[in-house]
């Protein structure tokens, strides 16, 4: 199904010939983006692939714009992101867009990641897709961290003494790890100074992974909310007109809603400690991560309490990072056959239920350990756990599917009405492309 | 297999139910622990929504406020004089105002330093030339920077309030908490609370029951030039609206621009909305 292996791409001019016998880069662009056959019947949840890399382009060009005007030292980068703010011309849109950028990033990656899980596209033959792109969320992440400690405000000096601090729970090369990481025994202006080389860095490698991530999808194909593979023409159309257009459209709401929060509540999804300048001297009264961290800080905190030679605090990390190392293996805990939750009746109750678990993570999250609160954390943990480690292995093997179409070109039909539309209706797309 | 499911999803839902009742029930003890103790409450400001401006006057005012009460201990470090024509004032009038402040500068050629008259590409002078002699004459505290406290003091709004505010747009957090900050001495603190030596009982401080600021403002302090009441409140939600300019100087074009953006977003949603319904029309899907 992979439109590589049987290009139609033909070039037009002897200029388009010459340049495809040496270097056929607009070969590689017309079979990927141009003649690549989607399925037919993918919804707005598929669109959020192409909003992601249009998100990471953003954040590209109006970070290396930032970077022009931002002093990375700690003397100076509180004030020099103010100088951003007040006295670069349009400097308050470009760090307003990358600020909220970043969190519709992850908004989208989020959508993103639970339509994999939603519609099981991480099963063979997509298990690498899946895992490469596990390592773009966690690269992410990384950036996200590094750039949120950058402007310098208590919530990135005091954010930073606190995630760098769970490196030190490490037996014996913690201590060294943290010192690795904040450039000394406190966070300062040499942990400044790298996570801003860092930060500046992870974007492209970030981008070396999504291009590694789209060939794997252009290998495999793209799964389908049926989870059936395509089989035949009338299953797909080609990329242009109908994906691109589709995926245009879903950018375009996209960046309506992320402009009403770039333009009205810029700071909504922000911290108000973050417009205090960084002091060593002086803790915040509670210490939050941004909003997208907070399920896993709250999985992080579950943790009170000691285990035999583990002690809260290592309980803690190695649960945290335990709850992003599933995420790797999922495709090997699912044990059903069935890819999509659609034909999966009980899967799909258990996703939801899941999702549920993590908004409650993050609410829980949000909150000062005290009171019911640890024992929700812990609660929603466990439940983290038991979903990837035994609902979704066993489900697989006891739960009884629907009935599944036999392609994706018969659900289609099925869904509208079957016998209401001609067959010709479902040969179209092959007449097109 | 279904019953057992069944059964566990019961389960989950009882759990859930009771641990959520149990968090509605819990909190409540003598000695309070989280600040404020009041909320601030809600006031109206011109530059609130999507079409809101700064009020011209009452910046004015406020700044007037700010040089005459504020300034004596809070420095407003970020604001440059030559920012105040965004106020209404000329570009004389803004030389004149920065002329009023002597200017550490230096040094000069003879290596002494030397005070000059301000300049409009000078930033509001500190009341103390460093944070520990403005630390050791107020208490031990140093008066925060306010160039940013509209932006830096917000109390939390819990949900379901927080999930409105992204549809009524409300950012004004820090101006309702500046106002009711200023406002809210005077009261007689709650039995059981204990009021440190040398601090004021504040329902509306942030960050403990009391603070070392005293009371800033009375009725009749500051002459208004124009015809708008000098009462407290009227006074603190100048300096609010104010200190909201200098914390956030490019709001008027952020809302601006933003609307003209969203225009242009959702005509050009609609064209490639029409485009893809015209692309698909043939295909069922």
């Amino acid at each position: 199904m992979s439109g590589m292996q049987h290009s139609t791409y033909t070039p037009k001019s002897g200029i388009g010939r010459w340049v495809d016998a040496r270097m056929p880069l607009p070969r590689l662009m017309y079979d990927s983006f141009v003649a690549y056959p989607v399925p037919r019947n993918l919804n707005y949840a598929y669109t959020f692939g192409g909003i992601l890399s249009l998100m990471l382009v953003l954040q590209i060009l109006t970070g290396v714009v930032l970077a022009m005007h931002y002093a990375a030292n700690s003397d100076l980068a509180f004030n020099s992101v103010e100088g951003i703010m007040r006295d670069v011309n349009n400097g308050w849109l470009l760090r307003y867009m990358h600020s909220t950028g970043a969190s519709f990033f992850f908004i989208a990656v989020y959508i993103h990641m639970f339509r994999g899980l939603y519609y099981g596209s991480y099963k063979a033959p997509r298990e690498l897709l899946w895992i490469l792109g596990c390592i773009i969320y966690l690269l992410m992440m990384a950036t996200a961290f590094m750039g949120y400690v950058l402007p310098w405000g208590q919530m990135s000096f005091w954010g930073a003494t606190v995630i760098t601090g769970f490196f030190s729970a490490i037996p014996l090369v913690g201590d060294w790890i943290q010192q690795l990481l904040i450039g000394g025994f406190a966070v300062g202006n040499p942990t400044l100074n790298r996570f801003f080389s860092l930060h500046y860095l992870l974007p492209f490698m970030i981008a070396g992974v999504v291009v590694l991530h789209i060939w794997a999808l252009h290998v495999a194909g793209q799964t389908n909310p049926t989870g059936i593979e395509v089989k035949s023409k009338t299953d797909t159309v080609p990329f242009s007109p109908h994906a691109t257009v589709k995926d245009g459209f879903a950018m375009i709401v996209f960046l309506f809603i992320f402009a009403y929060f770039i333009f009205y509540i810029p700071n909504f999804l922000g911290h108000a400690d973050n417009f205090v300048e960084a002091n060593p001297l002086k803790t915040p009264s509670e210490i939050v991560p941004e909003w997208y961290f907070l399920p896993f800080y709250a999985i992080l905190r579950a943790i009170t309490f000691n285990i035999g030679p583990i002690n809260s605090k290592l309980g803690g990390v190695l649960v945290m990072f335990g709850s992003i190392v599933l995420l790797f293996i999922v495709p090997w805990l699912d044990t059903s056959k069935i890819r999509s939750a659609v034909y999966r009746p009980w899967y799909k109750l258990f996703f939801w239920i899941f999702i549920a678990d993590v908004v409650m993570l993050g609410w829980v999250g949000a909150k000062p350990p005290e009171g019911i609160y640890p024992m929700l954390a812990l609660l929603g943990a466990i439940w983290y756990y038991a979903h990837f480690l035994i609902i979704l292995p066993v489900l697989g093997l006891i739960e009884t599917p629907r009935r599944m179409p036999n392609s994706i070109t018969e659900a289609v039909l099925e869904k509208n009405g079957g016998s209401a539309h001609p067959a010709g209706a479902a040969a179209a797309p092959q007449t097109k492309g | 297999m279904r019953k057992i499911l069944h059964g566990l999803a019961a389960l989950a839902i009882v759990a859930g139910g009771t641990v959520m009742v149990a968090a509605a029930q819990d909190g409540n003890s003598a000695e309070p622990t989280h600040f404020p103790l009041l909320p601030p409450q809600e006031m109206s400001w011109s530059f609130s929504g999507p079409f809101g401006t700064y009020d011209k006057a009452q910046l004015q005012r406020g700044l007037k406020v700010y040089k005459e009460v504020c300034s004596a201990c809070h420095s407003l470090n970020l604001v440059a004089f030559r920012s105040l024509e965004d106020l209404g004032y000329s570009e004389a009038q803004v030389k004149a105002f920065a002329a009023e402040y002597q200017i550490h500068d230096g040094p000069n050629d003879d290596g002494e330093m030397f005070d000059r008259p301000g300049k409009p590409a000078d930033h509001f002078p500190p009341p103390f030339p460093n944070e520990q002699a403005a630390a050791s004459a107020n208490g031990g505290a140093a008066p925060p920077d306010l160039s940013l406290i509209a932006k830096a003091r917000e109390v939390q709004r819990g949900f379901p309030r927080f999930v409105f505010d992204i549809f009524t747009q409300y950012e004004e957090g820090g101006p309702d908490y500046v106002h009711a900050f200023v406002t809210g001495f005077g009261q007689k603190p709650p039995a059981g609370v204990t009021i440190p030596e040398g601090t004021y009982y504040n329902p509306h401080f942030i960050s403990g029951v009391s603070t070392h600021m005293p009371p800033p403002l009375s009725d009749g302090q500051v002459a208004y030039d124009d015809d708008a009441p000098q009462t407290v409140d009227q006074y603190s939600r100048d300096v609010a609206a104010f200190l909201m300019w200098a914390a956030e100087p490019h709001m008027e074009a952020r809302k601006q621009v933003g609307f003209r953006v969203m225009i242009f977003i959702l005509l050009f949603g609609v064209l490639v909305y029409l485009t893809k319904r015209k692309v698909w029309s043939d295909v069922v899907h």
